[in-house]
């Protein structure tokens, strides 16, 4: 089991790696990408369960779907860092005839992704889908899906919503990416949501609450406390305050970042803030 | 002329209904989900059998495509049962990248189809189903003529790995196919020999064919009749070879002509046999409330239409 600080490393180099990717393509999404760095590394490291061996069906292991398809560059570089496929592929992203698409697909039959995300507001009905199939095939392993608190505008996640507690499906764990801010400005700007954590109590979800979502140990510690809350009858929402663009001193405190590349000059204040650890691609 | 007899009316829903029922006791892996249309999708000998393996979505399908995808990640085959207009136009996006985009293992299942939903009306009487659905890349689409042949295609569609749109209706149809038939996926099946026109027919237009067959050859006209259930893959050389003897065409379906088997067959015939073709389909209209036989005679979808446009067809020749 990894120590905290091989955890930090990793988060660190991932963030490098978010950075490298979109600047050489001068496209993508880091704001959201930083922010959930630290989640990506909890989970892919120490969270989950699972196999050694990516096989579609993922039968016997833990799940995860992310439904911000956008941030792809945190899940891949998590992705190929915990196994799933070889870093230097990273250096691919975006690019013609590449299994790194903008945002993630199973079309180029590339490994750890189980469906393609990108149209805002799907990934939590198909979460619910593997989490019933779980539950038929007698496999006690949990799904989990992340979403951005934006996406949850989206009405198809209240029908997943109302399924879930409905259905007791209780081997889901959905965790919103908290971060306040969406591509137009601040959520509380675009359309006021009011208390998420309201909503999701008022449709009989438990509520996790991880007010320090780029804290690593606060992540483990939460994503543990979400984990112990399964198999109650109940699905499991996890809320992750997140600062978008963290770890970037200029790409934080700003939804400006959300899907803008930096410029040659940005990127090297970005790695010189975050020095290499594992080894770049 | 090899002529067409029934003793049996039945809706072609039903045939999806008993298809599914027997995939319930044969396929293990076959499960189904619903968005408050059990009745009306005759789904219930299957949820009686086997309610483990049945999901009540509630009125929420967006959901239920989304569910379907991800119950294929774990070994399932589900199949989904709602309106045709809500199997498809409601949920395109989902349907785009979870299932189509996706490659998943998901039978859209859609009853209600075309006008002949009859008294409801507009709203729930899509005719461009067949276009959104052909036109997403790897979907396999299936209109079906009737019970038997419904029933068929549902068992069929099980061992076919990948998505596929399943098209049938509510109103009660002759029954002419096999009870026994196989149902062979982009596979034409050739029900009468002739020799002046092709008439190639979907879903509940293929008994108005087969009518039309009957007129025609009272007026000396030899017509071949070719019943395509799957409009993609088309089977073009089915097409192609009939053509090749009777030198014009007439397509026909309940469905707008733009988007729909007469556009697909108009392709092939460009790219390989340009051959004089007519249509029988709505023409760019919603429909309106009224019998189904009402509807299908306004619209021009019923065997005398059929019969105008082959011998409009056979003219250009």
């Amino acid at each position: 089991m990894p120590n905290t600080q091989q955890l930090e490393d990793l988060t660190t180099q991932v963030r490098r790696d978010i950075l490298r990717m979109v600047h050489k393509v001068n496209s993508g999404h880091p704001g959201g990408s930083l922010g959930c760095a630290e989640f990506f590394v909890a989970l892919y490291s120490e969270i989950m369960d699972r196999k050694d061996h990516f096989d579609m069906d993922g039968i016997g292991e833990d799940l995860f779907f992310l439904s911000n398809g956008h941030i792809s560059p945190v899940y891949y570089s998590v992705l190929a860092r915990t196994g799933y496929f070889s870093v230097d592929e990273l250096n691919t992203f975006r690019l013609i005839n590449s299994r790194l698409q903008g945002h993630p697909t199973t079309h180029e039959g590339l490994e750890g992704i189980r469906i393609a995300s990108g149209s805002l507001g799907q990934g939590m009905s198909v979460a619910l889908g593997a989490a019933e199939a779980k539950k038929l095939n007698g496999d006690n392993h949990l799904v989990y899906s992340l979403h951005g608190d934006g996406e949850l505008q989206e009405g198809q996640n209240w029908e997943a919503i109302m399924y879930a507690s409905a259905k007791n499906v209780d081997n889901l764990i959905a965790t919103i990416d908290l971060n306040g801010k969406q591509i137009d400005g601040a959520t509380d700007d675009v359309l006021p949501m009011g208390s998420i954590k309201a909503k999701f109590e008022a449709f009989g979800w438990t509520v996790i609450e991880i007010e320090e979502g780029n804290n690593i140990e606060a992540v483990l510690k939460g994503m543990a406390e979400a984990n112990a809350e399964t198999g109650k009858g109940k699905p499991v929402c996890v809320l992750l305050t997140t600062m978008m663009g963290n770890g970037i001193d200029f790409m934080m405190h700003t939804h400006a970042w959300h899907g803008k590349a930096p410029n040659d000059e940005q990127l090297a204040i970005g790695l010189a803030q975050n020095p290499e650890t594992l080894g770049d691609y | 002329m090899k002529t067409y007899t029934y003793t049996e009316k039945k809706d072609t829903r039903s045939g999806f209904g008993a298809g599914l029922t027997e995939l319930g006791r044969t396929n293990p892996n076959v499960v189904a989900l619903c968005a408050d249309l059990i009745g009306s999708l005759k789904m219930d000998q299957f949820i009686k059998e086997n309610p483990e393996r049945f999901f009540q979505i509630g009125i929420a399908e967006a959901n239920m495509m989304g569910i379907a995808a991800g119950l294929t990640i774990g070994g399932k085959i589900p199949f989904t049962g709602t309106f045709a207009n809500f199997s498809t136009g409601r949920v395109y996006d989902q349907i785009r990248q979870s299932i189509a985009y996706s490659g998943k293992n998901v039978k859209i299942c859609a009853s209600h189809a075309g006008l002949t939903l009859g008294e409801d009306g507009a709203t729930h009487q899509i005719l461009e189903d067949i276009g959104l659905m052909k036109m997403l890349p790897g979907m396999t689409v299936i209109n079906t003529c009737d019970y038997n042949q419904t029933k068929a295609a549902t068992i069929a569609i099980a061992e076919h790995n990948g998505p596929v749109y399943l098209r049938f209706g509510r109103p009660a149809v002759p029954i002419f196919t096999p009870e026994d038939q196989k149902f062979e996926i982009g596979k034409a099946i050739k029900l009468t020999e002739g020799t002046d026109v092709t008439i190639v027919a979907t879903g509940h237009l293929v008994w108005e064919a087969l009518e039309a067959s009957k007129a025609l050859y009272e007026q000396g006209i030899s017509a071949e009749v070719i019943n395509i259930h799957t409009i993609k893959p088309l089977d073009e050389k089915a097409i192609l070879d009939s053509v090749s003897k009777t030198g014009c065409i007439v397509t026909a379906e309940e469905h707008n002509f733009l988007g729909g088997l007469g556009e697909s067959v108009s392709r092939t015939l460009a790219l390989h046999k340009p051959t004089p073709q007519e249509f029988v389909a709505t023409n760019d209209t919603f429909g309106e409330s009224g019998t189904p036989a009402q509807l299908m005679e306004k619209y021009g979808l019923n065997s005398a239409s059929i019969v105008e446009k082959v011998q409009a067809a056979i003219k250009r020749k």
